[in-house]
């Protein structure tokens, strides 16, 4: 049993994106921590097809008591982390509530097949409509500041845990970080992280 | 993860469902894996794989799930406990074995299929349910609630496959197999020292002997039931089976599988825990029924909760039924009724609704004016259409074969097959494929529509297949059109992988399951060695593979095979094979709305590394996604998309 504290009995953590933005991999590092730490979870990411260009969305629920079903109920989710912010507001029209936490980058990932992308403002102005706090953490263009848009979840994990609205620390979370990435892949990956953590004004 | 081998019992890990099928199989003491790659199945074979050295496992992938289930049963005829694993399309390939294999029972070894179903086909050509194929096999069956109750399960199907001497099915469904949870792991089985041994007894006409031949049939088909009546006895008492609610419900939820948690959430987010009652069934075929009719004797109200057909439905109405009058008051709600449907995902929402109507409550999930804005603010969400991805091998072989048809002008067409290339038959495609059905179907159609020409067919043929598609059901149509003097070209899609599944080896790769060398099977000399005439082309010189495939469809005669060989480009980018071209767009050369091309390049040719410029209107290229393949160089008609070597 943990000794840190949930505010909600689950506690709902939506990780939504595209494919290929990695967030099975975000999902499954926070899972890991979120077990070491003594919880019970469930996650819940959608693959298959939709790994090819489509939505992809990881559900967290997050217990101190008892296991629950992997996907989110409608209206119910505590916090969302958007690596992409049309996805983002899709999960707040489903999953939203006015106590809904969100971090998103701004960064948008353009449908293929000719549909159109809407005006990125009007998605931003709802998204901050739709929670009760917003922060915008531009994870890909820090990603390819450090010369590979690859580390943009890894940024959103460092903002994702320097927000402090999860019961894991960056302290449960190195262990994962270098069981995952060896050698030199690490350093990188431990600076994407604190640029996350600082990006979310830790 | 490594902790699938991990010796430390009673130990937490987060583990996907997949993962903990796996570990079940290796505490229950497997001696031998075989799969067919099929999402949402395809991780459980290679977990075992990883440690098939250390755990003195033979895992393999098989060329398909047929020939995977008797590699499983050779091993279970000589002692060894076996696991089968495939997804629910696969069972179906399985099935013509498996009801023969009843006939005359499994050897001393356990054997056991886990089959992932998919509910909603997120992943599948079908949400086919494979519950009703093990009823009408008569194996028995079990369903899972969550990645603990996976592993049990796994594990103590050995247990009862050796009880009754039958095959048994665990059945899980897609949020089963990909939801990660915390699973204490149980013991594992001291290294087997028993030698595997083809027993030698032999009697025709006894059906506790006669090993492994079936027949005279009645004799054989008796003992089947008599062992599914065993298993129902065993699954009387199975603490798989538990019940949750007050001893007289207002109504009482039979569920099973994944819809487990869904009714336990509806009832506590409800409020109802006082008037609803869950009877959870791990056990679902046989039908324990005197468990079921106890049940059925506390209360009025029975909903149904399922994924899927009403399976669990039909056997308790049907044993209602026989129970009459005792039950002739009871009302049954579910997929029958309409509170649930027979398709598609279950979840917590939809029983809510269901129980809502059937108590007469309300419930409002969250704020109205929030629900208001929220469904104000759908209106700007666009639909992401799903694509192959930057850089797919498959998306220059349709353009060849969009081309070639056009060129051709006799109003071809392309039938589709099961792959990432069944995205052929939509955007991603270009609407190529017009037929798509099971694993080599594409193949085997094609057959039929070549050999239509008395009929005054006229129309060239093509078909698409993927390579493990190829070696899985292909093979045998190819020969029928080359015995049979069928007209059409087969295409062979070789991206040296199951990138569908997760880029899983096949008898093209050279690689096993285990990682180790394998002798590579040539596809190409095979073909020839059919009969038919073979060339091959790299998709990505895009003018050679369409006058060659356009020169092949001209010959209009016979079986022609045509090759496109290029590597999927996230095998590339796993085995760090670096980018060709570094890609910009020659924004004086691009006319944007004024070219006449439509915007081709983002709207038809559709490579997610290609946008427009939103304040200049030109095709631009997008960083972030584009792998420097230089395809769109060649489909631009004003050249403007440019290509330059990559340095280092």
């Amino acid at each position: 049993m943990s000794r840190q504290t949930l505010k909600k009995e689950p506690f709902n953590l939506i990780i939504s994106g595209v494919g290929g933005q990695g967030n099975v991999l975000l999902s499954a590092f926070v899972g890991e921590a979120l077990v070491n730490e003594g919880f019970m979870i469930s996650v819940a990411d959608t693959f298959g097809v939709s790994q090819r260009g489509g939505s992809v969305t990881s559900h967290i629920k997050i217990s101190k008591k008892t296991l629950y079903s992997s996907v989110t109920l409608k209206g119910k989710a505590d916090v969302i982390l958007g690596m992409e912010p049309v996805e983002t507001l899709r999960s707040l029209v489903e999953f939203g509530n006015p106590d809904v936490f969100v971090i998103v980058n701004p960064r948008p990932v353009y449908p293929s097949g000719g549909v159109a992308y809407p005006d990125l403002d009007e998605v931003k102005k709802s998204i901050v409509k739709l929670s009760s706090q917003t922060k915008f953490v531009s994870a890909t263009e820090e990603a390819l500041k450090m010369g590979n848009p690859i580390y943009a979840n890894i940024i959103l994990l460092g903002s994702l845990v320097g927000a402090g609205i999860l019961p894991i620390s960056k302290e449960s979370m190195m262990p994962i970080l270098e069981e995952h990435f060896p050698g030199k892949m690490l350093d990188t990956n431990i600076e994407a992280f604190n640029k996350g953590m600082e990006l979310a004004g830790h | 993860m490594s902790s699938i081998a991990m010796n430390k019992p009673g130990t937490t890990v987060l583990l996907m469902g997949n993962e903990a099928v796996a570990r079940g199989a290796i505490e229950a003491g497997i001696g031998v894996a075989a799969a067919y790659p099929g999402s949402p199945s395809s991780e459980v074979l290679p977990a075992i794989a990883g440690v098939a050295k250390e755990m003195n496992i033979h895992a393999e992938w098989s060329v398909n799930e047929k020939v995977a289930t008797e590699v499983a049963a050779g091993a279970s005829f000589a002692g060894i406990r076996s696991f089968v694993v495939m997804k629910q399309n696969g069972v179906n390939v399985a099935v013509d074995f498996i009801v023969n294999l009843n006939m005359t029972g499994i050897g001393e070894g356990g054997m056991v299929i886990f089959v992932a179903d998919d509910p909603g086909g997120m992943t599948s050509s079908n949400e086919e349910d494979s519950r009703t194929i093990t009823k009408w096999l008569d194996n028995p069956l079990l369903e899972p609630s969550s990645a603990q109750e996976a592993k049990e399960m796994t594990k103590w199907a050995y247990e009862l496959s050796e009880a009754v001497n039958l095959l048994t099915f665990v059945r899980g469904v897609t949020r089963i197999s990909y939801t990660k949870s915390n699973v204490v792991l149980g013991e594992l089985p001291e290294r087997r020292e028993k030698k595997a041994y083809f027993p030698e007894l032999w009697d025709m006409y006894n059906p506790k002997k006669s090993k492994f031949t079936s027949g005279p049939f009645p004799i054989y088909h008796k003992p089947l039931h008599e062992k599914l009546e065993k298993a129902r006895e065993i699954f009387e008492t199975s603490t798989f089976n538990r019940y949750r609610g007050p001893e007289n419900p207002d109504v009482l939820v039979i569920t099973c599988g994944a819809c487990t948690s869904y009714c336990t959430e509806a009832v506590d987010e409800l409020r109802a825990g006082d008037r609803v009652g869950v009877l959870k069934l791990g056990t679902t075929w046989p039908l324990p029924e005197k468990l079921v009719a106890k049940h059925l004797s506390t209360t009025k109200k029975v909903l149904f909760v399922e994924e899927m057909d009403p399976f669990v439905e039909q056997s308790v109405m049907e044993l209602a039924a026989s129970l009459l009058p005792t039950t002739c008051d009871l009302t049954f709600y579910g997929a029958r009724s309409g509170h649930l449907t027979p398709y598609n995902e279950q979840s917590t929402n939809l029983v809510i609704n269901a129980l809502m109507d059937i108590l007469g409550t309300t419930y409002q999930p969250r704020d109205l004016t929030y629900d208001r804005e929220a469904k104000e603010a759908i209106k700007i969400v666009p639909n992401r259409p799903i694509n192959m991805c930057p850089g797919c091998s498959h998306r220059a072989t349709f353009w060849a074969v969009k081309k070639a048809l056009q060129l051709d002008g006799r109003k071809g067409f392309l039938c589709g097959d099961i792959g990432c290339y069944s995205m052929g038959f939509a955007g991603p495609g270009f609407f190529q494929s017009r037929t798509m059905h099971a694993m080599g179907s594409g193949t085997g159609v094609a057959n039929g529509l070549g050999n239509l020409k008395h009929f005054g067919f006229d129309q060239p043929v093509l078909a698409i297949t993927g390579d493990s598609t190829f070696f899985h059901a292909t093979m045998p149509a190819l020969v029928n059109g080359v015995y049979n003097n069928s007209n059409f070209i087969l295409l062979i899609v070789d991206n040296s992988a199951t990138a569908m599944t997760g880029f899983q080896p096949h008898p093209g790769t050279g690689q096993l399951a285990t990682g180790e060398q394998a002798t590579v099977v040539d596809m190409e000399g095979l073909c020839r060695a059919i009969g038919a005439e073979v060339k091959v082309c790299d998709p990505f010189d895009l003018d050679n593979a369409t006058a060659t495939l356009l020169g092949m469809m001209q010959q209009d005669a016979g079986v022609r095979v045509i090759i496109m060989r290029h590597m999927c480009q996230l095998v590339k980018d796993k085995r760090k094979i670096p980018r060709k071209y570094k890609m910009h767009v020659d924004s004086e050369k691009c006319l944007a709305d004024t070219c006449g091309c439509d915007m081709l390049c983002t709207r038809l040719f559709g490579c997610p590394g290609l946008m427009v410029d939103r304040e200049t209107g030109k095709a631009s290229i997008d960083e972030a996604l584009c792998v420097g393949c230089g395809l769109c160089t060649d489909i631009c008609p004003a050249n403007a998309i440019i290509r330059e070597e990559a340095i280092g």
